[in-house]
């Protein structure tokens, strides 16, 4: 029960700082809301049993990624609000209806689930709780290790060519 | 999985609608943001800890996406003094 209130609470500071980080006009309180966005779904991790994972939230996401943005945000310092040029063929109203299409999507398929009874029930536990960081690892380094190097891969090359981009001149 | 799907819909819709291409970005951080909620949920649920591994992937995929999309802004602006996506046209033929 207090588990339930609490998952609510965070839901909804989720979605209310998520709006705010889209509709705000100033960039820098944009991003300022990101890391607040960033912390609850942390918690809302640790709510659902994946402490390694909100750390790891915490660490990259309002550690790391926020302070690149808050970076790109000063270096771009802007003389004019990129809101104020208005160009004659933008499509603002095919956005729109791009979005309410997606939403009836999710819309359906939410609906569709909650009327057929889903197969999947909740297995048992077959796995011995030991520490949520150990299980993370352990299937990481075994069952996941082919992935885990290209994913460090993929992070070298971005690495790289983030330092070629930036770069003034070669 | 609703919060989760909310989530995603904000996401949607700042990159329909804004035209600041760097809160076009954050948006997709959003995006990525529910889908690894959507991982954990099912994680706890099914008492399983593959999801989290998945999520940790998404993780590291988005650091990079954000590394490189930056580094992207930053040469663009130094050429065009500006990060509104409508004047963004240097590929158009």
């Amino acid at each position: 029960m207090g588990q339930a209130i609490a998952f609510y609470t965070i839901s909804a500071f989720v979605l209310f700082f998520a709006v705010l980080v889209v509709s705000t006009k100033d960039t820098v309180h944009s991003v300022l809301f990101l890391v607040v966005d960033f912390l609850f779904v942390a918690a809302l991790y640790v709510l659902l049993g994946a402490e390694f994972l909100a750390a790891i939230q915490v660490l990259v996401y309002a550690g790391g990624i926020v302070v690149l943005y808050l970076f790109v945000v000063m270096l771009v310092n802007l003389k004019r609000p990129p809101e104020a040029y208005e160009d004659p063929h933008r499509r603002t109203k095919l956005g729109y209806a791009l979005s309410a299409a997606v939403l009836v999507e999710l819309g359906a398929i939410v609906g569709y689930g909650y009327l057929t009874p889903s197969p999947i029930r909740p297995a048992p536990a077959a796995l011995p709780v030991s520490g949520n960081t150990e299980e993370v690892g352990w299937l990481l380094y075994t069952s996941y290790l082919i992935p885990f190097e290209i994913a460090s891969i993929l992070l070298l090359v971005a690495m790289i060519g983030a330092i070629v981009l930036a770069k003034r001149e070669l | 999985m609703i919060l989760s799907a909310a989530l995603f819909m904000i996401g949607v819709i700042g990159v329909m609608v804004r035209r600041n291409i760097i809160i076009i970005f954050m948006s997709i951080e959003l995006i990525l943001n529910a889908v690894n909620i959507n991982l954990v949920a099912f994680s706890s649920q099914l008492q399983h800890v593959v999801g989290q591994v998945f999520a940790v992937f998404v993780i590291a995929v988005a650091a990079a996406e954000a590394a490189v999309g930056l580094g992207i802004i930053l040469a663009f602006y130094r050429n065009k003094e500006t990060v509104n996506i409508d004047e963004m046209n240097l590929m158009r033929w």
